[in-house]
């Protein structure tokens, strides 16, 4: 049995809204283990994003507990959740995802400097990550100088740099074509799978809930099912596809 | 620090010719500041360098002259009076007026001219030459500045275009010695023994047969300097109807001084002010485009005190590049000045002047730095 990496227990998130709660996140628990790669779907407004959000520590729940490698996010303070957020968390974004003013390589250095790690074994593992994403002519090119796809790429690379517990993407396919889509998203399941991270991607697109283990189905702020193994994510998939 | 400095340059470099831009605009702002401040320097020079470097503790002026030079007049008594009087060294009487050297071809020189004794307060040191050797001598000490305007040289004879009554007249006199940063009312200076002086300065009909020269003040050097507030008050209660300055009170008398560095002075600051509002207005706008990219570095878990040091040091490097061109513009710009504009650079001023240029980069772009600090990355990456 492997131990969870990441551990959500009856989160709410409430907003006011003209002076009327609103919950956003609506008692939502689940947990996800280290090497598996998770899909949290949802139509527009059904509280995906600001789970993310939560998860990624960038957001206090109104209640409930998240727990990061068995760090209680909700007891900490902000200087403590920036220091989380650096050191335990991967994140790829739909977009403005990379520095622009620095490389391929240097953006995902970046990482590991501001975890206090630079040098040449660093570098050295920068180089093998950027080459098994295919950007090993693409080191010193600036995201300007990249397509969608490849900065998509960096940014998965900058996200498993530096050995996070938890690896958040938030609708990282969104501006790729399809085949670019799936290549992103089969490379950053290989990756979580390979490298024994947790994974949780946040998309609209069900196709490519094809290289999840567990999908999570959210509504109106509530986790209303949940998919497991092939056969009923298929299911999900063949549902989506109508 | 390391890393917020490793971001600065980076964003500098990789984007260096929005980033040099500003800095010339700095460089531009910085040549103007320091030209600012040098012409206020060489026109306050010009008005006061005399009077700053006299070899003399006190000024004696007449009673309700408002400590003007040009207004005061005092007679002999008054100079044998302060010479008697315990605790002066020695006491020389100053007199001003201005006049024409013609240096041939029509040209001619406009300058200061100053009755001076020989040997007493009053007369600067020599650089070059000798002092008069009576005090009717028809002989000249030249100021360098009139060297430079004019080759004069000592040993030269030059003359002198003087008004007597209705007509012109024109005196010869020779130079007989060269003194150095002796400028005084805006003109260059030329210094002349006392009877010479009353002789050859411009003057009406009825002043015409005069003998005995006008005093304007009188230049006091003490024996203990550090006695001189005593000793003003004890000039003034000896000798009946004067008043008597150290040589600030007399440098900030000097008509239209005061208003003309304040001037000068004012503008120095609103081209500050201006700077100030470019750079803020720069690196605003800056910031403003860079939103996403500063929530993208707070997600991933750069500290606020990360991002806003970044800020900061970008600015000033920036900052401190174009204060550094600026003063490179500025020198070789100096250089190809004629003598005749009043430029100083003073170390003391310029170096202020650049404190106040590098302050300038901080404080412009501290409304900036605030912003990116207080920047949310869920709103910046539109994830509320």
């Amino acid at each position: 049995m492997s131990v969870a990496a990441l551990e959500v227990n009856r989160v709410m998130k409430t907003f006011m809204v003209d002076d009327s709660p609103i919950n956003a996140v609506d008692d939502v628990s689940f947990k996800v283990s280290a090497g598996e790669f998770v899909a949290l779907v949802g139509p527009s407004g059904s509280g995906k994003t600001t789970m993310l959000s939560i998860l990624a520590a960038l957001l206090q729940p109104s209640s409930g507990q998240v727990l990061i490698d068995g760090q209680d996010l909700s007891k900490m303070s902000e200087k403590e959740r920036v220091r989380l957020r650096r050191e335990k968390i991967g994140f790829t974004f739909q977009s403005n995802n990379l520095i622009p003013y620095l490389t391929a390589r240097e953006n995902v250095e970046f990482m590991l400097r501001l975890n206090g790690r630079s040098g040449r074994v660093e570098r050295m593992r920068t180089d093998e990550l950027l080459a098994r994403l295919g950007l090993a002519d693409r080191l010193h090119n600036l995201p300007a100088q990249m397509s969608g796809g490849q900065q998509q790429r960096v940014a998965i690379a900058r996200a498993l740099i530096h050995n996070p517990t938890l690896v958040l993407a938030d609708e990282p396919t969104a501006s790729l074509d399809t085949e670019r889509a799936f290549q992103v998203v089969e490379t950053f399941a290989n990756l979580i799978h390979e490298n024994q991270r947790a994974g949780i991607i946040v998309t609209h697109d069900l196709r490519m809930c094809r290289y999840v283990d567990r999908v999570l189905q959210m509504r109106d702020g509530c986790l209303v099912r949940v998919y497991e193994g092939k056969e009923e994510i298929n299911e999900l998939m063949g549902a989506g596809a109508h | 620090m390391g890393l917020a400095t490793y971001l600065a340059l980076k964003e500098i470099w990789r984007n260096r010719g929005r980033f040099l831009s500003v800095a010339l605009v700095i460089a531009l702002i910085t040549l103007l500041v320091l030209f600012i401040a040098a012409l206020g320097e060489g026109l306050g020079t010009n008005n006061r360098q005399y009077v700053a470097n006299l070899d003399a503790q006190l000024i004696l002026f007449l009673d309700k002259s408002d400590y003007i030079i040009s207004t005061s007049r005092l007679d002999q008594s008054a100079l044998k009076a302060v010479r008697r009087i315990d605790g002066v060294a020695d006491a020389g009487p100053i007199s001003t007026s201005s006049t024409t050297i013609l240096l041939g071809d029509g040209k001619v020189l406009k300058v200061s001219m100053l009755g001076v004794e020989s040997g007493r307060p009053g007369l600067p040191p020599l650089v070059e030459g000798r002092p008069f050797r009576t005090q009717l001598a028809r002989e000249v000490v030249i100021d360098r500045n009139v060297a430079l305007r004019s080759n004069i040289k000592v040993g030269d004879k030059i003359t002198i275009r003087s008004t007597q009554g209705i007509a012109d007249e024109f005196f010869t006199l020779q130079v007989v010695g060269l003194t150095e940063g002796q400028a005084y009312f805006f003109a260059p200076t030329i210094f002349v023994p006392p009877s010479t002086w009353e002789r050859v300065r411009p003057k009406s009909a009825a002043e015409a047969n005069k003998t005995i020269p006008d005093i304007n003040v009188v230049a006091i050097k003490l024996e203990d300097p550090s006695q001189a507030e005593v000793m003003g008050g004890i000039l003034g209660n000896t000798i009946s109807n004067v008043q008597v300055a150290n040589i600030e009170t007399a440098i900030n008398n000097i008509p239209g001084y005061s208003a003309q560095q304040g001037t000068v002075q004012t503008q120095g600051v609103f081209t500050l002010l201006i700077g100030v509002l470019v750079i803020g207005g720069f690196f605003q706008i800056q910031i403003l485009q860079k939103v996403p990219q500063i929530g993208v570095l707070k997600a991933i878990g750069s500290s606020n005190g990360m991002v806003g040091a970044a800020a900061v040091i970008q600015i000033m490097v920036v900052t401190a590049i174009g204060v550094g061109l600026g003063g490179l513009f500025t020198y070789i710009f100096s250089l190809f000045f004629p003598p005749t504009i009043p430029l100083v650079f003073n170390g003391t001023a310029s170096a202020l002047a650049i404190i106040a240029l590098l302050l300038i980069g901080p404080l412009g772009g501290m409304a900036s730095v605030i912003y990116a600090v207080r920047i949310e990355p869920l709103k910046a990456l539109r994830l509320s």
